[in-house]
């Protein structure tokens, strides 16, 4: 339904994938409120829910931003512009497909849609070799879990006999005993899904990857693409582990998975002297707050997860617009970058203060809706507890670059900076930080 | 009306000063504001009608919180004490000179609408939020105005605080779900319901925060770096006024949530605050640093406010009410003797200085009135506020009482040694070109002194704005 608008942008350049999103936002956001223009007859293959147009809605605004802020450096990363702005709509196509896919082999083709243009982005600085070696990296890894996830579909398939969603959401409640092939393509299933929301202990290609990719794609792979993967993990979760089933605890599974992944993420990321290879672990790290949103999946959780993708995306894409203007890519690279740009330290303090959950900035909404799904349940608290010391160290390597930015004494060395760039910056942050003091702006979509 | 007043003065004059680039400017700015928002505190602590008082709007409606605001007893008394700092520590200050003034001023207008947010709120996610935003400044402020280690000294100081205040989130969160209506309205969590365990799991995630803010032992360790690298002005904010916020916090959000874990835990608490006095005040005794050793008097005298609390006496609480007054005025006063010596002198060493008295006596003078009012004198402010504070105590343990009597002992020690190492004795050769203080620094401390004097005969002014919301406490704790 959506594919078809996009093809029409093959070949066109920035200014045009700009308009084209936009579109795409303003006929999105339209038939969220059920102005349908056509309707398709998808054999039950898709289902477009509320919940998935409020996503595509969020993917495709911050999508905007990105391309609006850091269009000229995708431009110049390699020969073909043109071809990387294509392969981004593809990868939208994935995401897409991810939001309202239910059946599970939708949820294939969505992954793969999304990831094999990611392999090409990945490897787009053809003469950077560690930009081939993170492509080629992510590939074997991605196609590796790929792998499992298709057998996990098949055992599936073979546990229950169908490949719908809906009618294996009814199969829990009929049978009371479960088959061994369900748990373990279920168990196939959610490594899959780990992997591709970075999630440790499968998280290993995330800082390779992350940190060889040329940073505007980085950008694009670490959060709307991230989140995509979490939305279709959270609609897996929905039907499927919300019970014991079978043997295992997915509970107890699901808790020791966050606090593996926070841990990885947020002691790596301290150590760190690239700034953009902290953002891949702090990227880690975040991905196990929002898992907090699967641990449980209830309303809360669900809007929570919503808020907390576009409270994340937008910080980070900002973030990143900054680090590919910056040319040294370590902490003592913003070192004085208060005195040389003041407009650009300060929305990054901006976006890292709601990277690290500070009040007054939508990442702190983001966060409590967290921490509120898990705790609305009144067990567990544990797990809150040791997600918030993670958060606390989170701050940590955040404000490093805030103190390198305003207390150090250097000077940070960026390419030249124009007026729109800094406007850009400027909205983003405003945004932002209204999100943070009125987040029923966002929250009222919900509760329409 | 009013009491919103308190928060948008400071913060939008806040905002404003940054985009001020003349220094002068926003320095008249940030002086003017503080001087209307002290006059609006005054008047609002005469007023009685709850409709200027009380300000209440939706919020977030979806989770049940409300942008609320109350000024009672203890809020208004608190709200004085914020606006009387800003203006005299503005005004104290003002020759220091600050790289970018305005961010500056701005900086320190925010921490005060923040500060004035914590006393007001009566919607703890409210309070949660200007809980931050008092914090957030005040790092910056720190971080970047400090003295040469204040970059790692600041950010253990802001880690400690975050990490406690987020456990706090924990708790609001717990509590939260549990109130009946799922709301974070005051009221709400006054008539939740809880199971003993459940309560002692919501206090110890609520103590802590408080705790590392007052700051009690063993949560102290950040205090005496930060205030001895932070800029003095900013130190006499944190010290005067952002210490009260752990002492507010608890007398408004753990005393009437939890009665039964505080009855549980009292005296545990209480054991932690005598040790912290008299391990702080040993520590004073060895200092040579006028900084460090007002830092570490202070967690004596918060050791004693907050084992007042946790004693369960209204007398001690009045005591508390009080002397979070006093020791905020007191202690900027001392500050400001302390800046203007260093500002002059170069050194904060008593071991450098001497002789001070006979170059600069009004000073001397001035500082001597405020040391005696640090040691808890008769005729000075202080004294009204321990003996009450030590009168409830004893009520609860004589024990108590005793061993934390000790701690007068040894805060007279410590405060005359420091008196006599810097002021009297023979002039040494730092102090021999010292020159008296300046007008603006004789202004404000001949204002602090007679506030010091006023409420040390008189304390009535103080116990008659707290002795109503004092009663209404002891109502909703039992």
């Amino acid at each position: 339904m959506i594919c078809s608008i996009i093809v029409r942008n093959k070949g066109s350049f920035r200014h045009i994938a700009a308009f084209g999103l936009l579109i795409l936002l303003i006929a999105n956001i339209l038939e969220t409120y059920g102005k349908d223009f056509f309707h398709v007859n998808t054999m039950q293959l898709l289902q477009f829910d509320r919940f998935g147009f409020l996503f595509n809605s969020i993917a495709l605004g911050a999508t905007l931003i990105y391309v609006l802020l850091t269009g000229k450096e995708i431009e110049k990363s390699g020969k073909y512009a043109a071809e990387y702005f294509t392969l981004i709509f593809f990868v939208l196509c994935g995401i897409f497909i991810l939001s309202a896919y239910d059946n599970l082999l939708m949820l294939f083709l969505g992954i793969e849609i999304m990831s094999i243009p990611l392999y090409i982005l990945t490897g787009s600085d053809k003469r950077n070799l560690k930009s081939n070696e993170a492509a080629l990296k992510y590939f074997l890894m991605g196609a590796f879990s790929t792998g499992l996830m298709l057998m996990g579909i098949a055992l599936m398939y073979g546990g229950t006999g169908t490949f719908q969603l809906e009618v294996q959401r009814i199969s829990v409640g009929m049978y009371k005993g479960v088959s061994f092939l369900e748990i373990t393509g279920l168990l196939f299933l959610m490594v899959a899904m780990a992997f591709k929301v970075s999630a440790a202990p499968f998280h290993f290609w995330t800082p390779d990857v992350y940190d060889g990719a040329p940073a505007v794609f980085t950008s694009f792979m670490a959060t709307i693409v991230k989140a995509a993967a979490f939305v279709a993990f959270i609609k897996l979760c929905d039907v499927r582990m919300t019970a014991t089933l079978g043997a295992i605890d997915w509970k107890l599974l699901f808790a020791l998975i966050i606090v593996f992944t926070l841990l990885i993420g947020n002691i790596t990321a301290v150590f760190q002297q690239s700034v953009k290879r902290m953002l891949a672990y702090s990227s880690i790290a975040q991905a196990g707050f929002m898992l907090f949103a699967l641990f449980n999946v209830n309303d809360v959780a669900k809007e929570g997860l919503l808020l907390y993708t576009a409270a994340y995306s937008l910080a980070t894409i900002g973030i990143f617009a900054i680090l590919v203007k910056m040319k040294d890519y370590t902490f003592e690279g913003y070192n004085g970058l208060a005195k040389t740009q003041p407009v650009l330290a300060a929305t990054n303090t901006v976006f890292l203060l709601s990277l690290a959950g500070i009040p007054l900035t939508a990442g702190f909404f983001a966060k409590y809706y967290m921490l509120a799904a898990v705790v609305k349940t009144g067990s567990y608290i544990w797990l809150v507890v040791v997600g918030v010391l993670f958060a606390a160290v989170s701050v940590y390597y955040y404000f490093r670059v805030i103190q390198a930015m305003y207390f150090r004494n250097g000077n940070a060395a960026t390419e030249t900076i124009t007026f729109s760039f800094k406007t850009g910056l400027i909205i983003l942050a405003a945004i932002i930080i209204l999100i943070g003091i009125l987040p029923q702006v966002l929250l009222n979509w919900f509760y329409f | 009306m009013l009491s919103l007043s308190l928060i948008l003065i400071p913060l939008l004059s806040g905002v404003a000063a940054f985009f001020i680039k003349a220094d002068n400017t926003s320095k008249r700015l940030a002086q003017t504001a503080s001087l209307i928002t002290l006059a609006v505190a005054l008047a609002g602590s005469f007023i009685q009608s709850s409709s200027l008082l009380a300000f209440d709007v939706a919020w977030l409606p979806e989770l049940g919180s409300r942008f609320s605001l109350l000024s009672d007893g203890i809020g208004k008394m608190l709200c004085l004490l914020t606006a009387i700092s800003l203006p005299a520590i503005f005004i104290a200050t003002e020759k220091n000179e600050y790289e970018k003034k305005g961010s500056f001023y701005g900086l320190m207008l925010l921490t005060q609408a923040g500060l004035m947010g914590v006393f007001l709120a009566t919607d703890c996610l409210l309070f949660y939020f200007f809980w931050e935003l008092a914090l957030i400044p005040a790092y910056f402020l720190c971080s970047k105005w400090g003295g040469e280690k204040r970059i790692q000294v600041t950010f253990k100081f802001f880690i400690y605080t975050f990490v406690a205040s987020l456990l706090m989130l924990v708790g609001i969160l717990y509590i939260y779900f549990k109130t009946t209506d799922h709301s974070f309205a005051l009221q709400s969590f006054y008539h939740v319901k809880l199971s003993v365990k459940e309560e002692y799991f919501g206090f110890w995630l609520f103590f802590i925060a408080f705790a590392v803010k007052m700051p009690i032992f063993p949560f102290h360790t950040w205090q005496p770096d930060t205030y001895e690298q932070a800029p003095t002005a900013v130190t006499m904010l944190l010290s005067g006024v952002m210490v009260k916020m752990g002492l507010f916090g608890v007398i408004r959000w753990l005393l009437p949530v939890f009665p039964n874990a505080v009855a549980r835990f009292d005296h545990i608490i209480i054991l932690f605050c005598v040790i912290g006095m008299l391990y702080a005040s040993l520590i004073a005794i060895k200092q040579d640093d006028i900084k460090r050793l007002i830092a570490y008097s202070s967690i004596a005298h918060i050791g004693l406010m907050c084992a007042s609390l946790f004693s369960n006496q209204q007398v001690g609480m009045q005591g508390v009410m009080i002397q979070m007054f006093n020791h905020g005025v007191n202690i900027i006063g001392l500050w400001i003797v302390a800046d203007v010596i260093e500002k002059q002198l170069g050194t904060r060493k008593f071991s450098k200085l001497g002789g001070l008295a006979q170059k600069a006596p009004v000073l001397a003078i001035l500082f001597v009135v405020m040391a005696l009012a640090n040691i808890a004198l008769p005729l000075t402010n202080a004294f009204v506020g321990e003996f009450l504070m030590f009168n409830g105590l004893f009520r609860y343990s004589i024990w108590m009482a005793v061993v934390a009597g000790i701690s007068i002992i040894l805060a007279a020690v410590y405060t005359l040694n420091m008196v006599q190492k810097v002021f009297l004795g023979n002039i040494v050769a730092i102090t021999v070109n010292a020159s008296d203080s300046s007008r603006n620094v004789n202004l404000i401390l001949v204002i602090l002194v007679i506030i010091v004097i006023v409420l040390g005969i008189y304390p009535q002014p103080i116990l008659h704005l707290t002795q109503d919301s004092v009663q209404a406490l002891f109502t909703a704790i039992h």
